[in-house]
């Protein structure tokens, strides 16, 4: 059985079942590890497998995943250290999404972890101190790209991105989670209003709060690239703190629909679930990812590239953020 | 206004490594290397003892070395660029 | 992939995929004498492709990418496509390595001790090791020296000598017998032909040495040695290591315990001649 497996499901299948990767021949593993790569999951799948018996070569590979995911680890725990120093001068306690989020309260999720930008959600009310302490703070614009600016004040739910002047890193500062073009409006004060403290001055989304950006994340803010990361970050949450509530709260959003086709694709994917109707179409969008850790099935990642478009802007919108894109290119 | 305190990261926090009038330090919870010239290691031992205030720290200092006119202003300005450096935290 | 390669070069395992059988069989030729890597497991994947399935064969243009990939790396001719497998295989090396501290440096060893070349591109590191190489020292790699952060030891890199412009003809008069690469004209960085490094170097890659000189060559300048102040050594290396603050804690002790256990000599010299000189009586004053 091992080694039939042609695209992404062979990485789903280490991550959910690390035993499987035991028998493994050289190429599986050489397979199996440029795919992690590419899905940023190398991580992840390092802590997975670790101590069980593999040869030395994805030994080493494996431990540097480790090391290089510690790293990472603590420079995102240190960029939201910074934030709130930068915004405890202004009263505001920033909520860690995502990533961040996940390491800072110790979640299974945040194991092995690749972090990139950090993302803060504050109240909307507050984004304009927000944005006055970052700047004070050493943050400054990335894009002086005027219409870029106005469009991201405008319709999307966040800042344009700041990046950090001595550290370049990056931030993003959101006020809602998803965009304002979106039909689904999820409650954003809500949100806020549930998210949990940590002992560092810093505060997450509640659980179910977590699971349900998730689900948002993956399916209305962007074209399915980072599927299987994002369904791995549901099956981690669901796990650890199960799905009490979680309807009531994906309601409460307007995301139930997103929400409970997330939990059907992390059983098929993760689990022994078999996929049908349009989870079909999901399935093989997440797995499309082949053993030289290439993108593969164009057809079906443009169908969702569109999609995603679609979803987040109106098509007149659409067709005028285009124009003025390819105008510029 | 009451007076700031500063505070640095607990000891061990910072790995040192001497080089010549420069000192190279490893911040551990960011995974920054800074260059410091002096007094910029002196006053992060100082303060890895126990936070103080700017006038505290001024009189702990004056103990070890020679201080002379203009001293708190050039003190607040070396505080002012370690707490921009996220060495030192202003509570 | 359509076509593929596998190599090992020092500790580290290359696998190579190309839509175009040019780059692989030039690959096959100059890597013949080189080692699969450990456990045929690669440590890092390249990708050389065509954008669009026509651009294989009109106008064919080679896209570089891999596990790690930078989007500003441009696309380059069919017929530079060895140029292309080797910047990409470099470009996983920079971005990508993990397990030692990379040193963009020259190694050269002689009695289980190795010497150190850095310097920006032009200031004659590779050259030079070539050079010393010629004179009866091992050449352990002409662009990355890797730093053991857990022994201290350098490992070496011999990958391809990547020869630019003037250095063409000053290698290939210093190794008359050694096996090049096509001549590469008019690439991004000028004329290149790739050196196949001499058998001894390939023979003993896997032999790690003790670092025991770290000099700063410059050339175009009268004959001067002086010594680098540590603070500025330190500085100069943590800017000359593509993963320095990747590797976090483990970086600075390897990098601080170079600093602090080997000379750090800027070396100004007017022609190799004199740089083998200038080199042999630092060398001999340690």
């Amino acid at each position: 059985m091992v080694g039939a497996v042609n695209d992404a499901r062979l990485l789903a299948r280490a991550l959910a079942d690390p035993g499987s990767v035991v028998g493994l021949d050289a190429a599986g593993w050489t397979a199996l590890l440029a795919m992690a790569r590419a899905e940023q999951l190398i991580g992840t799948l390092a802590l997975r497998v670790d101590g069980l018996p593999m040869p030395d070569a994805a030994k080493a590979i494996l431990a540097d995943a480790r090391a290089a995911a510690e790293h990472g680890r603590r420079a995102a725990l240190w960029e939201a250290e910074m934030a709130r120093r930068a915004l405890a001068a202004i009263g505001c306690q920033p909520v860690l999404l995502k990533g961040t989020a996940f390491v800072a309260a110790g979640l299974s999720a945040g194991q092995g972890r690749s972090i990139g930008d950090l993302d803060i959600l504050v109240p909307r009310a507050a984004i304009d101190a927000v944005e006055a302490a970052l700047l004070a703070a050493g943050w400054e614009w990335v894009k002086p790209d005027p219409y870029d600016d106005a469009y991201y004040r405008r319709w999307m739910h966040e800042l344009p991105p700041l990046i950090h002047r001595e550290r370049d890193r990056m931030i993003d500062v959101h006020h809602t989670i998803l965009p304002l073009t979106t039909r689904v409006t999820p409650d954003a004060g809500a949100l806020i209003d549930d998210s949990v403290a940590l002992e560092s001055g810093l505060r997450t989304l509640s659980p179910n709060g977590m699971l349900v950006h998730a689900a948002a994340h993956l399916f209305a803010d962007g074209d399915l690239a980072g599927g299987l990361r994002n369904l791995w970050d549901i099956r981690c949450l669901i796990d650890e703190f199960g799905t009490d509530g979680l309807d009531a709260e994906a309601q409460r959003h307007g995301l139930s629909r997103e929400m409970t086709r997330s939990l059907r694709l992390v059983d098929t994917l993760f689990g022994d679930r078999k996929a049908s109707g349009t989870d079909r179409l999901y399935i093989r969008r997440i797995t499309a990812r082949d053993g030289w850790g290439r993108p593969i099935r164009p057809v079906t990642r443009l169908a969702f590239y569109v999609r995603s478009h679609w979803l987040r802007m109106p098509p007149a919108m659409l067709a005028r953020h285009l124009w003025t894109k390819w105008r510029k290119s | 206004m009451p007076e700031p305190i500063f505070r640095a990261a607990p000891d061990g926090s910072l790995l040192i490594a001497p080089l010549d009038a420069f000192t190279a330090a490893y911040h551990r919870a960011s995974g920054i290397t800074h260059l410091l010239a002096e007094p910029a290691p002196q006053i992060l031992a100082v303060l890895g003892e126990g936070a103080s205030s700017l006038d505290a720290l001024l009189a702990r200092l004056g103990r070890d070395y020679d201080l002379d006119d203009g001293t708190r202003e050039a003190l607040a300005a070396r505080l002012d660029e370690l707490v921009d450096a996220g060495l030192v935290e202003r509570a | 992939m359509k076509h593929a390669f596998s190599v090992r070069i020092g500790p580290v395992g290359f696998r190579i995929g190309s839509d175009w059988r040019a780059p692989i069989a030039a690959l096959e030729t100059l890597y013949r004498d080189y080692p699969q890597p450990h456990d045929g497991i690669p440590d890092f994947t390249v990708r050389l492709f065509a954008r669009r399935p026509w651009r294989r064969f009109i106008r064919p243009s080679v896209e570089i990418g891999g596990d790690y990939m930078l989007p500003e790396a441009a696309p380059l001719p069919l017929r530079q496509g060895l140029l292309a497998a080797e910047m990409a295989m470099n470009l996983q090396m920079a971005l990508g390595a993990r397990r030692y501290l990379l040193l963009h440096a020259s190694a050269v060893e002689r009695d289980g001790r190795a010497l150190l070349m850095t310097g920006i591109s032009g200031a004659g590191k590779s050259t030079l090791a070539t050079l010393l190489a010629a004179k009866g020292w091992r050449f352990m790699g002409d662009e990355f020296a890797l730093l053991d952060p857990a022994t201290g030891l350098i490992h070496a890199f011999p990958r391809l000598i990547s020869l630019k412009n003037d250095a063409i003809a000053a290698a290939e008069a210093a190794w008359p017998d050694a096996r090049m690469g096509p001549l590469l004209p008019a690439t991004p960085k000028g004329d290149i032909r790739h050196m196949v490094p001499d058998a001894r170097a390939i023979a003993l890659m896997d032999m790690p040495a003790t670092p025991a000189l770290l000099l700063f060559p410059r050339y175009g300048f009268e004959a001067e040695t002086r010594p680098v102040p540590p603070a500025e050594a330190f500085v100069r290396m943590t800017q000359a290591s593509t993963n320095y603050v990747a590797l976090g804690e483990a970086g600075f002790r390897a990098l601080t315990g170079l600093i602090a256990d080997v000379p750090s000599v800027a070396v100004d010299y007017p022609d190799g001649a004199s740089a083998i000189d200038q080199v042999e009586a630092l060398w001999s004053a340690l």
